[in-house]
């Protein structure tokens, strides 16, 4: 009997456990996913909760509910992997063997990593909102804030799903005004980046929105401490951001076990191949979703169509034939621009986002880049999607290589 | 994609003058790119150019600050004394490596 453990049973390991136990024997093959908690959260739902769109039940589901019949799921934490014993050490004291280990751990805000953010204050005047209970205390103070500067701050990139910040900015923006108090409220984005994003094309036009709500950016800030006292950023060139509300992004680093178990890289996240997501290091482990190093974003997009990679070259690989295809790096996110509106931006390892239509040249339905409120009911719509449809493996009518169809080329 | 004659050495360069061929550069060269965006290369300057360059050719990416400091020792707040504002980017311009690429 061979035995495929998957570590996490988030969006990448529910995924892939669901879409490769039908390809694997079960005479010949056990799956286990292990997990440190029972609860199955919709990560991208998080974004709505601050502003009451959405309460918690709406974004959390029992795990083991998720997994198709034929996988075992195990609640414990996670001690270390043994890559050469093939073993992991679990903290409930098993220590199962493997022949084949899929890690898929994610990678979480760690406050602690930045002097002055994870003290007293946190939850008080400083909230995040990349967890349940970081966005349902930040529901709570955005209710009782009545006026101030409110800045929001990426610490250090990399983050999952980087255009988040940016839409909770937004969505605050839109907020505010239905309150009628957003001429009290003083608006700031303050990020490492050159500008409100990585790439020149949507850097731009996600610029213009700032702008165009008159809420001012910082860009290359790279925050050293938070003084509380004052109530100001401090980067590492002294510059200072005052805030009366900080809501924050944390750095994002990997589990810890990875670190413990020599796996990962200065952020806990695995080195992988990044067309195969098979360790560079150990033949016997592979790295999916935001828990692998990949010069990709971190979000759930990326990890559904990796997993489609995936799981057919797993099961070759297994057999001992050439793992055929090739991950490219795609992503799809639509980002909310508040009012009822959202933009949707398509892009890989070497393609940026672009204008133009998605999926079909010309007719869309979702315009690429622009603001619509098409794609803020399909971001909404995504989540029964998600639930029904990607978790447990079915197939979606869209390409899972991304297409330069309908996409403006950049003109130079 | 271009290229340039410094020091005496023809260079391939992208469009914002980063070197794009890691074998064209020399610590001569990585001299003379400091001092045109007006930095004088002292020891601790070129430690972390030195770990930059060990660590591209080890990793196949620019490393970013977090793991110049972590891995190769200086920290953040040092890297900001010795390339001022955007060291990142300075080092990168300076060891003939990509321009970090700004994580997506």
């Amino acid at each position: 009997m061979k035995h495929l453990i998957i570590l996490g049973a988030g969006t990448a390991g529910t995924m892939a456990a669901n879409k490769l136990r039908p390809l694997l024997q079960r005479s010949e093959w056990d799956i286990t996913i292990v997990d440190q908690t029972t609860e199955h959260h919709y990560q991208p739902g998080y974004l709505f909760i601050p502003f009451g769109m959405y309460t918690a039940d709406d974004v959390v589901k029992e795990s083991r509910s998720l997994l198709a019949d034929g996988i075992n799921f195990v609640n414990s934490e996670i001690e270390r992997v043994d890559p050469d014993q093939q073993v992991v050490h679990l903290a409930n004291g098993d220590d199962p063997k493997y022949d084949y280990l899929l890690i898929a751990t994610g990678t979480h805000p760690r406050p602690d990593q930045t002097p002055g953010l994870d003290g007293p204050e946190y939850g008080r005047s400083i909230h995040d909102f990349y967890t349940l209970e970081g966005a349902t205390r930040l529901h709570k103070a955005l209710e009782s804030f009545t006026g101030g500067r409110l800045a929001v701050n990426v610490v250090e990139m990399p983050i999952k799903c980087p255009v988040a910040p940016l839409e909770f900015t937004f969505l605050a923006d839109s907020y505010f005004k239905k309150r009628g108090i957003r001429d009290k409220v003083d608006m700031v984005y303050v990020t490492p980046l050159p500008g409100a994003f990585t790439k020149p094309v949507a850097a731009k036009s996600l610029g213009g929105m700032l702008d165009e709500r008159d809420i001012g950016i910082e860009p290359d800030f790279m925050l050293e401490r938070v003084d509380t006292d004052e109530q100001v950023l401090v980067s590492y060139d002294e510059r200072k951001v005052p805030y009366d509300l900080l809501v924050t992004v944390p750095i994002n680093m990997g589990a810890d076990f990875v670190a413990r178990s020599g796996l990962g890289d200065e952020l806990n996240h695995v080195p992988v191949d990044k067309h195969t997501f098979l360790s560079k290091k150990y033949d016997t482990i592979f790295a999916l979703g935001d828990a692998a190093a990949l010069p990709t974003s971190k979000a759930g997009s990326v990890a559904h169509f990796a997993v489609d990679v995936f799981t057919e070259n797993f099961v070759n690989y297994v057999h001992g034939r050439p793992m055929e295809r090739s991950f490219d790096g795609h992503a799809n996110c639509f980002i909310e621009s508040g009012d009822g509106k959202a933009m949707l931006i398509d892009f890989n390892y070497v393609t940026q986002p672009l204008e133009g239509m998605y999926p079909l040249p010309g007719i869309g339905p979702f315009p690429l880049l622009h603001e619509s409120r098409r794609n803020h009911w399909a971001k909404l719509a995504f989540r029964w999607t998600y639930w029904h449809m990607l978790l447990p493996g079915h197939h979606l009518p869209v390409p899972n290589a991304m297409s330069m169809a309908g996409k403006h080329e950049e003109d130079s | 994609m271009t290229t340039a004659t410094i020091a005496g050495k023809e260079i391939t360069l992208d469009d914002e003058g980063f070197m794009t061929e890691y074998d064209e550069w020399s610590e001569a060269l990585g001299e003379v790119l400091a001092s045109q965006i007006g930095i004088e290369m002292t020891d601790a300057h070129w430690e972390a150019v030195r770990f930059l360059r060990k660590d591209f050719l080890e990793q196949g990416v620019t490393p970013t600050l977090r793991r110049v400091s972590t891995v190769g020792g200086i920290p953040i707040k040092e890297l900001f004394g010795l390339f001022p504002k955007k060291p990142a980017k300075k080092m990168a311009y300076i060891a003939g490596l990509p321009k970090p690429a700004g994580c997506v």
